[in-house]
C-alpha cells in the first residue's frame, strides 16, 4: 500500500498555495508550492519534471547529428547555442580542423539568439510586473532576428543551424545586410525600451533591492549567465573559455555586484548592447571558405570522455559525452544552467511577498524544458 | 438651448393625465430604468471595444477588426459566447455568497451612474447629496469584492480580495477628500448645482492649484479604487491569475467584467462633472463668437466627450505602467496622496474664504 500524503509544510498554520504547473507568470510548466504568511512567502518549493522527456536518456540511442536536433528542444530560446555546444564537442573529440567562417557565422549566430532570448525576457519580464505592453514590443523586435533565422536556417526558433564539422547551409546572400539593418534599428529602439520599462519608477522601486543574490551563494548555488554576472560572478565562458570566434572580438563581460532584481534585468539589458558589439565587428569580416568540413558519413566516437562548455543565454551550458567507440554516446549529460539558477529561488525569495516572488522568478529567466529536458 | 427638462416635464404631464399618479410614478420609474440599463449596457460593451481598441494600437496591434465595421460588434459577439457558455459549478463554495457577489457589484455600479447628469435636466435623480451619494454607492461594490474572494473557495481568490478590500478603503478616502475640495468650491454637494457653477469656468481652471492638484489625485486614487491597472492587485493577472473573480464563469464572470469598465465610467463620469464642467462647453472670457460656436455642440456630446477622454487616461496609465505592490501602493495612499489631500483642503478652503478664486 502506498503511504498518505504527507503534509509537508503546514504546521506553522501557513498559507499553502500551489503556484503552477499552469500559472501565467512561471512560464512553463513549472510549480512552485509556497508557503505564505499573509502576503509574505516563506518557503519556496520547486517542483520540477512537468516536461521531463528523458532526452539524455533519448541521446544514447540516436547519432550524434540526430543528438542537435534535440538539443534544440531544451533551452529552446538558445536553441542555437545548445546546438553550438554538441557540435563543438563532437568537433573536438573528432579532433577535426574548422575553417574560421564557420566558426564566426556561429558565432554571429549565437550573439543573435542572445539578443532574441534577451528580448523575450524583457517582454516576458515586463508582463510579470503587470506592465502588458513590454511584451508586444519585446516580440516585435525579435520578430525581426526570427525573420533572419529563417531566411538562412528555414527554421525561426528552433532552428538547427549546426551539424557536427560545420553548418547545415551556407548563409542567405542577405543575411550580412539584413544583420546589419537589424543592429542599426535596434540601437535605436533600445533606449525606448528603458524608457517603457527601466527609467519607470514604479519598475525600479518593484525590482531594486529585490531578491537579493550574494557572491558566495551565486558561486555555492552555481548560478551562472546574466543572473550570476549580476552578482558579480565572473563566470562568462565567452571571456574565459574561448570557444568559436569569440577569441577574436573585443567585449566587455558584463559585471554588477550588486545582485538585485533591478541588477539582473539591467545585466541582460546591458548584454544585449555587448552581442550587438561583437556581432558589429564580425558581420563585415566573414571569412572566405566552405561552410563545412566533411566529416565520415557515420560519426563515431574515439572512446573518452569529452566536455566542452558554452555560454547560452541563461548561462553555461556544459555537455559531457562518454563515448564507448559506438556511433552513439555511452552516457551525455547536459549540465543545463536553468537547473542550477532555479534553486536558489527559495533562498533570495524567502521574506519577501508574493509579487516580489514573481519579479524574482522572473529575473532568473527561467526556460522550464531546459529545467526537465 | 438643449434643455431636456421641458421634455421630461411634458412626458410627466402626459403620464398624470392619462393615469392615476401611484401609476404615473410607476411608469416613469420603469422607463427611466429601462433607458439607464440600455446606456449601461451599450456605454458597457463600447468601453471593452475601447479599451481593446486603444490597448492594441499602445502595442502595436490592430484590436477586433473582423466581426462588423472596425470589429464593433466583436463585444457583443462576446457577450453572446459569456452568455451561453456553462456556468462551472465550484465544489465546497458557499452557494448563496457566491452567487450573490457579482450583483452586489453590478449593482453598485448601476446605482451610482443614477445620480450623474449627462444633460441639463436629464439625470435619474438630481439629489442634493449627490456627490455623497455616489461615493457611498460605489464604495458598496468591495462587499461584492470580499464575497467573491471569501465564498470561492480559492486561495488565489482570497488573496486577492484581501488585497481589494485593503486598498478599495484606503483610497475611499482620497477620493472623497479631493471631492471634498471640489465641493468646498462649488458650495453645494448636488452634481447639477456643481455642474450649473461651471457656466462660466470649468472648476479645474476657476480653483487654481489647488484643483488641479485635487484632480490628479482624483484620478490616481479613481483608478485604484476601480481596481484597474496599474493598481489591478486584486487581479495582478501574473501573481494571482485573476484573483476574486478567478472561479467566475459565463455570465457572472461577465457582471464583474461590465461592473469593472462601468466603474471606470462612472468615476470618469464624476471627474468630468466636478473638474471639467460636465456637460457645460468649453468657454473663454469674451470670445463671443468662439462661445456660441461651443454652445452650438449638444451638451450630451459635451459630456460624453469629456467622460472619455478620462476614460483615455485611465487606459493610458493601464498600458504603460507596471503593477505596483501592496505595500507600496498603500504607502502611496496614507503617506502620500492623504496628507497632499488634506493639506489641499486647507487651501481650498482659505482660498475660497478670501475669494480668491475666479
Amino acid at each position: 500500500m502506498e503511504e498518505p500524503v504527507k503534509v509537508a509544510v503546514d504546521e506553522n498554520q501557513e498559507y499553502v498555495i500551489n503556484m503552477g504547473p499552469q500559472h501565467p507568470s512561471t512560464h512553463g510548466v513549472l510549480r512552485l508550492v509556497l508557503a505564505l504568511k499573509g502576503e509574505i512567502v516563506k518557503n519556496v518549493e520547486p517542483h520540477i519534471g512537468y516536461v521531463h522527456r528523458g532526452m539524455e536518456k533519448m541521446c544514447e540511442s540516436i547519432t550524434y547529428p540526430q543528438i542537435i536536433h534535440l538539443t534544440d528542444r531544451m533551452d529552446y530560446l538558445s536553441a542555437h547555442i545548445n546546438n553550438e555546444a554538441v557540435c563543438l564537442a563532437v568537433e573536438k573529440a573528432l579532433e577535426a580542423e574548422i575553417p574560421d567562417r564557420i566558426k564566426v557565422i556561429r558565432t554571429i549566430m549565437s550573439e543573435l539568439t542572445r539578443i532574441q532570448s534577451h528580448q523575450l525576457f524583457w517582454a516576458t519580464f515586463g508582463m510579470d510586473l503587470g506592465g502588458l505592453t513590454c511584451f508586444f514590443y519585446g516580440l516585435r523586435d525579435r520578430e525581426k532576428i526570427l525573420d533572419i533565422f529563417e531566411e538562412t536556417c528555414g527554421g525561426r526558433m528552433i532552428v538547427s543551424y549546426n551539424c557536427p564539422g560545420g553548418l547545415m547551409y551556407d548563409i542567405h546572400p542577405n543575411f550580412q545586410k539584413r544583420v546589419k539593418e537589424f543592429i542599426k534599428y535596434f540601437r535605436k529602439i533600445l533606449p525606448e525600451y528603458d524608457q517603457l520599462l527601466t527609467g519607470n519608477i514604479i519598475f525600479q522601486e518593484r525590482t531594486r533591492g529585490i531578491g537579493r543574490l550574494s557572491l558566495e551563494d551565486a558561486i555555492s548555488y552555481g548560478v551562472t549567465g546574466p543572473t550570476g554576472r549580476a552578482s558579480g560572478f565572473s563566470c562568462d565562458v565567452r571571456k574565459h573559455e574561448p570557444y568559436s570566434a569569440y577569441d577574436r572580438v573585443k567585449f566587455n563581460e558584463v559585471l554588477f555586484s550588486e545582485g538585485d532584481t533591478f541588477h539582473r534585468y539591467l545585466a541582460r539589458m546591458e548584454e544585449m548592447r555587448v552581442s550587438m558589439d561583437i556581432v558589429e565587428q564580425l558581420i563585415d569580416n566573414i571569412p572566405e571558405g566552405p561552410f563545412a568540413v566533411k566529416l565520415k558519413p557515420v560519426i563515431r566516437l574515439p572512446e573518452g570522455e569529452y566536455y566542452q562548455r558554452v555560454e547560452t543565454a541563461r548561462g553555461e551550458l556544459g555537455v559531457f559525452i562518454i563515448s564507448d567507440g559506438n556511433k552513439n554516446p555511452y552516457r551525455i549529460k547536459f549540465r543545463s544552467p536553468c537547473f542550477s539558477n532555479l534553486w536558489v529561488l527559495n533562498l533570495i525569495s524567502r521574506d519577501f511577498k508574493i509579487a516580489d516572488l514573481v519579479a524574482i522568478g522572473g529575473s532568473l529567466d527561467l526556460v522550464i524544458p531546459d529545467i526537465d529536458r | 438651448m438643449f434643455d431636456f427638462a421641458p421634455l421630461t416635464k411634458w412626458i410627466d404631464t402626459v403620464l398624470h393625465n392619462a393615469m392615476s399618479p401611484f401609476w404615473a410614478v410607476v411608469v416613469e420609474m420603469l422607463i427611466v430604468g429601462v433607458l439607464i440599463l440600455l446606456f449601461y449596457a451599450l456605454i458597457g460593451l463600447f468601453l471593452v471595444y475601447a479599451e481593446r481598441k486603444v490597448c492594441a494600437f499602445m502595442q502595436n496591434r490592430l484590436g477586433p477588426n473582423r466581426v462588423g465595421p472596425f470589429g464593433l460588434f466583436q463585444t457583443i459577439a462576446d457577450l453572446v459566447k459569456l452568455l451561453l457558455v456553462e456556468l462551472v459549478p465550484i465544489r465546497n463554495a458557499d452557494k448563496f455568497l457566491f452567487n450573490l457577489a457579482p450583483f452586489i457589484v453590478i449593482t453598485a455600479s448601476f446605482m451610482a451612474i443614477a445620480a450623474i447628469p449627462f444633460a441639463k435636466g436629464l439625470h435619474a435623480i438630481d439629489l442634493n447629496i449627490g456627490i455623497f451619494y455616489v461615493i457611498a454607492v460605489s464604495a458598496m461594490g468591495v462587499i461584492g469584492i470580499l464575497l467573491a474572494g471569501w465564498a470561492s473557495n480559492n486561495k488565489y481568490s482570497l488573496i486577492g480580495a484581501m488585497r481589494s478590500g485593503a486598498q478599495i478603503v484606503s483610497y475611499e478616502l482620497s477620493v472623497g477628500l479631493s471631492l471634498i475640495t471640489m465641493v468646498i468650491l462649488a458650495g453645494s454637494m448636488q452634481l447639477s448645482v456643481i455642474v450649473e457653477g461651471q457656466a462660466t469656468g470649468w472648476f479645474i481652471f476657476k480653483g487654481h492649484i489647488p484643483a488641479f492638484i485635487a484632480f490628479i489625485v482624483f484620478l490616481v486614487a479613481s483608478t485604484a479604487e476601480t481596481n484597474r491597472g496599474p493598481f489591478d492587485l486584486a487581479e495582478a493577472e501574473s501573481e494571482l491569475t485573476a484573483g476574486y473573480h478567478t472561479e467566475y464563469s459565463g455570465i457572472k464572470f461577465a457582471f464583474f467584467f461590465l461592473a469593472e469598465y462601468m466603474n471606470m465610467f462612472i468615476v470618469a463620469s464624476i471627474a468630468a462633472t466636478v473638474f471639467l464642467g460636465g456637460w457645460m462647453p468649453f468657454h473663454v472670457g469674451n470670445w463671443d463668437g468662439f462661445n456660441a460656436v461651443m454652445d452650438f455642440i449638444p451638451p450630451f456630446v459635451w459630456y460624453i466627450v469629456k467622460t472619455f477622454f478620462v476614460v483615455f487616461l485611465m487606459m493610458w496609465f493601464k498600458w504603460t505602467f507596471p503593477r505596483l505592490r501592496i505595500d507600496q501602493l498603500l504607502t502611496l495612499e496614507w503617506k502620500y496622496l492623504l496628507p497632499i489631500n488634506l493639506v489641499n483642503v486647507l487651501i481650498m478652503a482659505f482660498i475660497v474664504l478670501m475669494g480668491w478664486h475666479f
